[in-house]
């Protein structure tokens, strides 16, 4: 052993006392060693005890949860028995945490400098009179632009990024040696994320932390751990090298993670893994991952495997982990449905459309139309085919919910047309829409904990779009709800369930089956997997798909994930600020030519490769508005030609029938 | 079988869900005991009562607990045993009766108020504000001084004060939930605006509500119960813990018991009540953010 390990936990169980006094484990018999240098991914679904094991390597534990047994040592201190006080001075001390959303936490009546000179004080070792310039070092050091400038902003002036930034950089005023990370960068976009990880991964190598990195997000965790382990339900099920689980799992449930991912460079479907982990509280005899698993046998659910220490380095609870090749010879690729192979004709088009969220008053609108600010969404003509899956890219704040939003109606046009099926215009908002419009144009939304009504079971949530649109009641309502459950592969018995009772994957199917109860035209998803475990996404997709081919429903996909929307979709449409930067068939889009922003989006991607960098060519700065002029992307483009990109709204360039690139550059450069 | 049926299924099977999660918790266990024993002991604490309450014997004037008088006598020698069992009727009445009028009428007002939104939401949210802000207290002596006491003037005004500060309560939770996505599904469904409110909206306030309900409650005795201690509540010789506490007040360095008794028995209810309400919101899944009276 090169180094003797800086957090130590030995033989963990954490557990809660359940209402009849049992006490259930959340948490089994875990061991993790970090060295200085070191960092380790953490990953699992949600439900695995991945934060509950980052929070106990600081020695915190959430309310209601208890050590069971077993050891906690940070550099040699006992963190279990430590006196109150001196815990309070490691925490944010020598062991620093960065939660979830942590930039989002930040107090928002307080400017930037003086949040970042009260860690400074609470916990560094520089003089007051420093604190200026320590202040001004730590936000250079997360490299944001203008340091001086932005300690006299607040945070609500700054994008989610920055604020996420303005979170490390408190984190490190302590000068820790050691960073709990807890998925830092859910909710950031794809150029933003690359970055905060390059950032992380600099900071780590030049400050030699210890670092635990939890995240679902097997493609950041590529990108700045060394060595990962695998949980599942409170177990550690594999350990090893960042190479070694990430390319080559020798457990089936890493594997199983692993190809639920989309990649960019595969035109399939990912495979579902099917099935969810056991809740704490039941009670497993055998393997827990048993029920899930495509190389279980009767050994796997006799009794418990225990974590074997391979040569190689790695650590594996499983039977049977050297039979893991058969997986590879098990997987066939789901095929995708084929793409329009029949031309059915136009199920939606959209013509010009434009819409603004500010409505500049009669005098302003006289007297200075200069002054009003550029559409949120414009020029956006686009015709969708039925049958067609259509994927809407681009980050947050590029206009895609309020596209979705506009065509169901909910936010106004603010000019040009909206028409089904090359006739009945859909321009108006929704309480004037014709009966027979409002069942043809359904959405689902990206959060099924929040697009359900908590107090409806699942039967009252499919009895409103039956009622509605097909007057159903009694016995045929509930025989159409049975039916329609049991495509979205659920069952009856999941009629009288609420939500709490459902997991997520259950949700969003429940949220499904009710936009297909309708039987619509047209599903618009709103970024319906973000809110997903990878696994679960896969099969969600999957569902869809399958959904899809039998009834011939036309999708349009808003996703800010590249990987996802190519797998769905049969053409892209790569928005920014409200505008089309580049439109055309998935295989088009996805390869050379590129118009610039499409090229930085997928550069930005973090494959789950650690073999793989990230190729960064736009910075991550977030625009608020659009430009009055010119082209969407000027002020962020790598290849800006000059003032005509400025002035001129760039020219469409059909690089190949069908594929449109809106750039100034001409076609042979792109 | 019809819908309705099965929401009215779904209703009581949630009734029976949430009484079992608060009996689960000791909190509810405990509150729910006591808060049952005081309205057991409203109905029959008349014939339960060993004397009557006010029948007046000199000879008894501050007499400690005895054999006969268990908590001995007040300074007219009356027997606090029974006026303590009795104390409570008048208060569990009046504030049994206003409290859930003030949910009704406040958490209406606050829905409306949410859903109207925009200016006029807000300036009326300034008003209420402007009307929380006013210490309670004087609100009601002012109203009480004004029309006098008795409990055909205390109903109203305790209904009228403690409805404000549920509007808004209601007002917050109805902001909440239309600004939900399930509520945007409803409207792009194409649902009426009726349909809306009644099936998404109101299920979810009105858990808010009870919860806000069960603690106005307690706010509401421990009101009524300074009122009477101010001579604004309960005339005499009604007996009432408020009342009984302010006459035995003045003689509480040598005659303790006096102010002891009462004391019990208010203090026992009003915990009772919030236990209750916090096993609720918990067994309903709502963080109480408000703190109890005490
Ligand atoms: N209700 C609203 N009022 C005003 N501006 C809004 C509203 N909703 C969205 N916006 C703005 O419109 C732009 C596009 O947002 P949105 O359509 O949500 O993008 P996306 O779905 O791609 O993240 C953003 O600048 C956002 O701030
Ligand atoms: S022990 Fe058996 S069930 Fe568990 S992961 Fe290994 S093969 Fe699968
Ligand atoms: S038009 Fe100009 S600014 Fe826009 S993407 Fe092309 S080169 Fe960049
Ligand atoms: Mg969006």
């Amino acid at each position: 052993m090169p180094q003797s390990s800086f957090i130590d936990i030995k033989n963990l169980s954490v557990g809660y006392t359940s209402r009849n006094g049992k006490i259930i484990p959340v948490l089994r018999d875990v061991n993790l060693s970090i060295t200085r240098g070191d960092s380790i991914g953490l990953v699992g679904e949600s439900g695995s005890g991945k934060s509950t094991l980052a929070l106990a390597a600081m020695g915190y534990f959430k309310r209601g949860l208890h050590v069971i047994s077993g050891q906690v040592q940070f550099d040699g201190i006992d963190m279990l028995n430590i006196e109150r006080n001196a815990l309070q001075r490691l925490r944010g001390g020598r062991l620093a945490l960065i939660p979830q959303n942590s930039g989002q936490s930040l107090t928002p009546n307080l400017r930037i400098g003086q949040q970042i000179s009260e860690a400074l004080r609470l916990h560094g070792d520089l003089p007051a009179t420093s604190f200026d310039v320590g202040v001004i070092d730590l936000l250079s050091q997360v490299r944001l632009p203008d340091p001086v400038g932005l300690t006299d902003r607040y945070p609500h002036e700054l994008s989610g990024g920055q604020q996420q930034r303005v979170a490390i950089a408190m984190a490190l005023a302590s000068n820790p040696e050691a960073l709990l990370l807890d998925e830092p960068t859910t909710g950031l976009d794809v150029t933003t994320q690359a970055h905060i990880m390059e950032l992380l991964r600099d900071l780590a190598k030049d400050r030699n932390l210890a670092m635990l990195y939890v995240s679902h997000d097997l493609g950041a965790i590529a990108r700045v751990c060394n060595k990962v382990m695998v949980m599942y339900a409170g177990e550690t099920v594999l350990t090893g090298s960042a190479k070694q689980v990430l390319l080559s799992p020798r457990h089936p449930y890493a594997h199983g993670l692993l190809v639920s991912i989309p990649r960019l460079n595969e035109a399939s479907l990912p495979q579902a893994l099917d099935g969810r982990p056991p809740m704490p509280s039941e009670t497993i005899t055998g393997c827990a991952f048993a029920d899930r698993c495509k190389l279980a046998d009767q050994t796997c659910h006799k009794s418990p495997p225990p974590l074997n220490h391979l040569e190689t380095g790695e650590a594996v609870r499983c039977f049977h982990h050297d039979q893991i090749g058969q997986l590879n010879q098990k997987t066939e690729k789901s095929a995708r449905s084929n793409p329009t192979a029949a031309d059915k004709g136009t199920a939606l088009s959209l013509a010009n459309l434009a819409v603004s969220y500010s409505q500049p008053g009669l005098l302003s609108k006289l007297f200075a139309p200069q002054d009003t600010p550029p559409s949120t969404v414009d020029r956006i003509t686009i015709d969708i085919k039925k049958g067609e899956t259509l994927g809407l890219v681009g980050e947050s704040g590029s206009g895609k919910s309020t596209i979705l939003k506009t065509i169901a109606g909910m936010v106004p046009a603010q000019s040009g047309n909206i028409i089904l099926n090359q006739a009945e215009r859909l321009d108006m908002m929704v309480e004037k829409r014709p009966a027979a419009h409002l069942r043809q144009v359904q959405i689902i939304f990206q959060n099924p904990d929040d697009s359900l009504n908590p107090r409806h079971t699942v039967a009252q949530v499919l009895a409103q779009p039956l009622r509605l649109y097909y007057g159903l009641s009694g016995t045929p309502l509930r025989d159409r709800s049975i039916d329609i459950l049991e495509q979205v592969r659920l069952g009856e018995h999941y009629l009288e369930r609420l939500p709490s009772q459902l997991s997520g994957g259950e949700k969003q199917r429940v949220a499904i089956a009710r936009a297909f109860a309708a039987d619509p035209e047209i599903i618009l998803c709103d970024e319906v997997t973000s809110a997903l475990d990878v696994s679960v996404q896969a099969a969600v997709l999957d569902l869809l798909d399958v959904l899809k081919r039998q009834d011939g429903t036309t999708y349009i996909f808003v996703s800010h994930d590249l990987a996802v929307v190519k797998a769905i979709s049969d053409r892209v449409a790569v928005l920014y600020q409200g505008r089309i930067c580049e439109i055309g068939p998935v295989a088009a889009v996805y390869s050379a030519p590129f118009h610039p922003y499409t090229d930085a989006l997928l550069g930005a991607v973090l494959e789950p490769d650690p073999d793989v960098a990230p190729r960064l060519t736009a910075d991550d700065v977030v625009e608020l508005s659009p430009p009055k002029t010119g082209c969407p992307f000027q002020r962020r483009c790598p290849r800006k030609l000059g003032s005509i990109c400025e002035t001129d709204i760039p020219t469409a360039q059909e690089i190949a029938p069908g594929h449109v690139i809106h750039c100034h550059i001409p076609q042979l450069d792109l | 079988m019809t819908v309705s049926s099965t929401s009215h299924q779904q209703e009581h099977g949630r009734f029976i869900t949430v009484m079992k999660d608060i009996l689960a918790r000791p909190s509810g266990r405990i509150g729910l005991t006591l808060v049952l024993f005081h309205i057991l002991l409203a109905l029959l604490s008349p014939l339960i009562a060993p004397y009557d309450f006010k029948l007046q014997n000199s000879s008894l004037m501050l007499s400690p607990p005895s054999s006969e008088h268990w908590l001995g006598a007040d300074h007219l020698g009356r027997d606090i045993l029974s006026r303590t069992l009795m104390g409570g009727r008048e208060a569990l009445l009046v504030t049994g009766i206003a409290t859930p009028l003030a949910v009704i009428w406040g958490g209406f007002i606050g829905i409306l108020f949410g859903l109207v939104g925009g200016r006029v939401d807000e300036v009326l949210m300034r008003i209420v504000d402007a009307f929380l802000s006013l210490p309670w207290i004087l609100k009601m002596l002012v109203l009480i001084v004004t029309f006098g006491t008795g409990i055909g003037v205390l109903i109203p005004t305790l209904t009228f004060f403690y409805g404000i500060p549920v509007i808004r309560v209601a007002r917050a939770a109805t902001h909440d939930i239309i600004a939900r996505d399930f509520v945007w599904a409803a409207k792009a469904r194409g649902h009426s605006r009726i349909s809306i409110i009644w099936r998404e909206l109101l299920p979810n306030v009105l858990d808010t509500l009870m919860v806000e309900g069960a603690m106005r409650w307690s706010w509401m005795l421990l009101a009524f119960s300074s009122l009477s201690f101010l001579g604004f509540g309960v005339s005499p010789p009604t007996p009432d813990w408020g009342l009984m506490i302010s006459d035995a007040r003045g003689f509480m360095s040598f005659a303790p018991w006096g102010v002891i008794a009462p004391v019990i028995g208010l203090s026992s209810l009003i915990i009772g009540i919030n236990l209750s309400a916090d096993a609720l919101a918990k067994a309903l899944g709502i963080d109480r953010a408000q703190k109890a009276p005490m």
